[in-house]
């Protein structure tokens, strides 16, 4: 079928957004709406003294001004996380936090919402912003988890003991020791997974208006969980029914994580209108996102691998430290805890002991970024394994070759208790490995040193572990027989519109023009749970074959009463219900019409002809690829020029080579940003943000990139209906290691063996130079 | 304060506008106008979502104030395409699949249109320094780099 499963479809959703009619939370303008500016913390540390907001009410156009104090006295929430260890199973207590909507009594990082200030225009807001006076005792700072578990350190939470809400170990201790004992070879890497944030293009942003005659409040938001918004606000901020708020999320300009959760502005804005009246529409400027939006990775790792002689690995031993900042809150715990789960990525190791902490700090909170956990868990498994190839000298192919769990040891269980359902990472190494001309490299160095330049090559392989939580779909049949998803998954870029429709298509035979798709609305949605964690396809995919099953089941007894014939007779094959032996059939599409007839159906077949799914994965997928990445770097600049990158990735079933291949391009992109340009940086002593504007904080461009060979390696997942693994964030697992191994294998002729991310040309420069003065 | 009496030409059609002295651009174009496919991603021109030209010239319209375009000629990604009739720069990023959350998408288009009518003939490396102005957070720039090639390509055919 053209526009079926596998088919390289163009996009639904496009023409809308590149002719400028895509409909992003800041394009929404609502009646009379007045505009929000909120007053952040200034410091990373301190006692909120008093606030004075006299002058600033007094100026022009103010409407309202809410501090900390009135959400107290309205007897409001805070945000909490979505689940500590001790919820899931293990029986480790944690410091459990809760994050005010403004800030009650202190603040412990910059950025921390004080006061909120509404007004007629946006620029009264911001004028009377600046005259709301906070008076603050300044508490000394602590922006690293190094330093902040330190006896002394100041202290974030009274209540937590050098900084440390929870400490996490898996494996077993003992029988890694003696292995490290007996080693032939031992390894260790020390590594900073540094601190990110998401940037997507567009930034968060809200718009809430309260409706008097019907007392609901509707609130559009920039989020990629409508529902998860709706949950939190009214669950734990203002503690009444979930049909008291409707959430609506139009076009969103990408998450990637990190609209995943809820966030203060969107209860403050929702909390104003309800106040004022009017509708309340808050838009942060590109600093203030820098500033409040949840923030990503940020490990500071002692790793440690034990191998034979041969190169057998014997265990694998790290601890480590997760800063995550002020607050533990929403999918906070999430990469703490799968770093950990995936602390073997793809070999067989006889032994782990891995455990990390969860370390307070004065700065912005972490949540999930972009792969959440498995880029950490990769990135400390690649390192050890270049490094130790390159101490031992093996080569870095065969040494992964010795230790990757074999595709007939498939289902595979790890240490930490995943089971890998399929993969065949040695066939898809070797896959990449022929892409990218490995053999052809030595000729291309050659060449660069001709030319002043050093070249190196890096190896990745990554596995990510996907399709979190349950979620539901509807499919709906109309009068007319033209079909609607109704998706409890939210597209923000993956490009739903178009692969569902596909699916269905294939499915139930019904042309692609004939389905609408409704997703992002709680009023037309009944529930879900949105896409993060490369879930939609795993989870939102295979509860759409069980919504089509269902219509499938209940299409042959509406055909067999049309027909005459039972419902056991019938067939359905290509979009139509045949009775089985004849040629009586019946097209999906007029079967659909026949079960909105007015008078007689029989009543046991009610009215319409619509199927709902639910899938709940009893075990993740698990993705997986090798990533070769080649980069030249300048011998008097230090500057990085990534040459080539070649990808090979198991995501099982492809539903669309188009967007699958972008999905890689774009994790790649990210995935190659924190290697090379991306980094959040505070000041250690004051915990000021140094890195507050893209001028700082540096994205990867178009000319940053090069053109990437993408290859597919399609292994079906045993796990789900419809054989599909993630394809979110793989390109960003397997590129940051990729990019710096082959930096460090650049750089080894010079005696460089580490460098920390990103590796800017400065740091080159300074790692050359140190080596040098070492020599 | 007053408000400024300004009179522009945008995509074609002669404009009245009353703008603050304060407003940019690109909030007289989104706030004043309704023309909202021009997209604010930083407001201190480094991402290049709000690309607009004025006279033919590619500005950042976050970074143009308001007032500053009496009697000038401005071309948004509303203009872009001709009624139903798509840029061949759309239809080659709908080809290539080259937007995801399409909200850098207008800019992008602008930035093309702009560098393809400089240099109609560019190369890969050209296309990405032509580019390397608007950023994307999506897409890596691949597809972005492969449908402006295919659509310089066939407007030189054209």
């Amino acid at each position: 079928m053209q526009h079926g499963i596998g088919q390289p479809v163009t996009r639904t959703e496009d023409p809308r957004l590149l002719t400028g009619r895509g409909i992003y939370v800041d394009d929404i303008t609502l009646p009379n709406q007045a505009y929000a500016v909120i007053v952040y913390s200034t410091i990373a540390h301190g006692i909120i003294k008093s606030i004075d907001t006299e002058a600033a009410s007094a100026a022009p156009g103010v409407l309202l001004i809410l501090t900390g104090e009135d959400a107290k006295a309205d007897g409001l929430g805070g945000f909490g996380p979505a689940f500590m260890p001790e919820d899931v199973g293990i029986p480790v207590p944690g410091h459990r936090t809760s994050r005010p909507i403004l800030a009650q009594g202190k603040v412990r990082h910059l950025g921390e919402r004080v006061a909120l200030v509404v007004a007629e225009t946006a620029h009264q807001a911001m004028d009377a912003a600046e005259l709301v006076e906070v008076d603050y005792e300044t508490l000394p700072a602590v922006t690293t988890a190094v330093e902040a578990v330190k006896d002394g350190a100041p202290q974030v939470y009274d209540e937590a003991a050098n900084n440390t809400s929870f400490a996490l170990r898996m494996g077993n201790g003992e029988a890694v020791a003696a292995a490290f004992e007996s080693a032939a070879h031992t390894t260790k890497v020390s590594i900073y997974n540094n601190r990110l944030t998401a940037n997507s293009m567009e930034p968060r942003g809200s718009n809430a208006t309260y409706d008097r005659a019907s007392g609901e409040t509707t609130l559009y938001v920039s989020t990629q969980n409508p529902h998860g918004v709706r949950e939190e606000l009214s669950g734990h901020i203002f503690h009444e029914p979930e049909t008291k708020l409707r959430v609506i999320a139009r076009d969103v300009g990408g998450g990637f994580g990190m609209k995943g959760g809820v966030y203060p502005e969107e209860a403050l804005v929702v909390w104003a209108t309800r106040k004022i009246q009017r509708p309340v529409k808050w838009t942060p400027s590109r600093t203030e996102s820098l500033m409040s939006d949840d923030q990503g990775r940020d490990q500071t790792v002692e790793a440690e691998l034990a191998l034979d002689a041969d190169g057998k690995i014997l265990a694998l031993r790290w601890a480590a430290l997760n800063n995550v900042g002020a607050y533990i809150v929403g999918a906070a715990n999430v990469p703490v805890m799968f770093s950990l789960r995936l602390a073997q990525t793809v070999y067989a190791i006889p032994e782990i002991d891995v455990g990390t902490k969860a370390v307070f700090t004065n700065v912005p909170p972490t949540t999930p970024y972009r792969g959440a956990g498995r880029p950490e868990a990769v990135y400390i498994m690649e390192r050890l394994m270049d490094t130790a190839a390159h101490e031992m000298g093996i080569d870095p192919v065969e040494l992964r070759r010795k230790n990757l769990i074999a595709a007939d040891a498939m289902p595979f269980t790890t240490h930490t208790h995943y089971v890998y359902d399929s993969g065949e990472f040695d066939a898809t190494m070797s896959q990449c490995v022929a892409a990218a001309d490995w053999d052809g490299f030595e000729k291309r160095k050659a060449e660069s040193e001709a030319n002043g330049r050093w070249r190196g090559r890096g190896l990745a392989y990554y596995i990510d572990d996907t399709g979190i939580f349950n979620d539901r779909m509807e499919l709906r049949f109309d009068p007319s027989g033209s079909v609607t998803i109704v998706a409890g998954t939210f597209s923000h870029g993956q490009g739903h519109e178009t692969t569902y429709p596909q699916m269905v298509s294939d499915w139930l035979g019904v042309d692609a023009d004939n389905i609408r798709f409704i997703q992002g609305d709680t009023a037309a949605v009944s529930f879900g749970r949105g896409s993060y964690a490369s879930r939609s396809m795993i989870v939102g995919g295979s509860a759409l074959r069980y919504a089509a099953d269902e219509i499938i089941e209940k299409g042959k007894k509406f055909a067999a009463h049309v027909m005459e014939a039972s419902p056991a007779d019938i067939e359905f094959a290509d979009g139509k219900f045949v009775v089985a032996g004849t040629d009586k059939q019946m097209s999906m599409t007029e079967v659909a019409q026949w079960a909105y007839h007015p008078a007689g159906l029989p009543p046991e077949l009610g009215i319409g002809l619509e199927g709902v799914g639910g899938f709940a994965a009893t075990s993740p997928s698990f993705p997986n690829g090798c990533h070769i990445s080649e980069v030249e770097i300048d011998q008097e600049t230090g500057k990085v020029y990534l040459d080539r990158f070649v990808a090979v990735d198991d995501m099982g079933i492809v539903m669309n080579t188009l967007l699958a291949h972008g999905q890689v391009q774009g994790g790649v992109g990210q995935g190659v940003g924190q290697a090379l340009l991306e980094d959040l940086q505070y000041d250690p002593d004051s915990g000021q943000l140094l890195t507050g504007s893209f001028l700082d904080y540096c994205m990867p461009r178009a000319d940053d990139l090069p053109s990437m060979e993408i290859e597919m390696n399609e292994v079906p997942c045993t796990s789900n209906p419809i054989g599909v693994k993630g394809a979110g964030e793989g390109g960003t697992v397997g590129a940051t290691p990729a990019v710096i191994i082959a930096i460090l294998d650049a750089l080894r002729s010079e005696g460089v063996n580490d460098i920390p991310m990103p590796a800017t040309p400065e740091r080159i420069w300074q790692a050359l130079a140190d080596a040098k003065k070492a020599a | 304060m007053a408000k400024h009496h300004i009179q522009t030409t945008i995509n074609g059609d002669e404009v009245d506008v009353l703008c603050e002295p304060s407003q940019s651009l690109l909030d007289v174009l989104r706030d004043e106008l309704h023309l909202t496919g021009t997209k604010e991603g930083c407001a201190t021109g480094d991402c290049g979502a709000c690309s607009v030209t004025i006279d033919g010239r590619l500005v950042c319209a976050c970074l143009v104030l308001g007032v500053e375009v009496n009697g000038a000629k401005i071309e948004t990604i509303e203009g872009m395409a001709d009624g139903e009739n798509l840029h061949i720069l759309q239809s080659k990023f709908i080809e290539h699949v080259a937007l995801q959350c399409g909200i850098c998408t207008p800019g992008l288009l602008i930035a093309a249109k702009s560098l393809l009518e400089e240099n109609p003939d560019p190369t890969e490396e050209e296309v990405r320094y032509g580019l390397a102005g608007n950023l994307c957070r999506c897409t890596g720039y691949q597809k972005v780099v492969e449908a402006v090639l295919d659509a310089a390509s066939e407007l030189r055919g054209a």
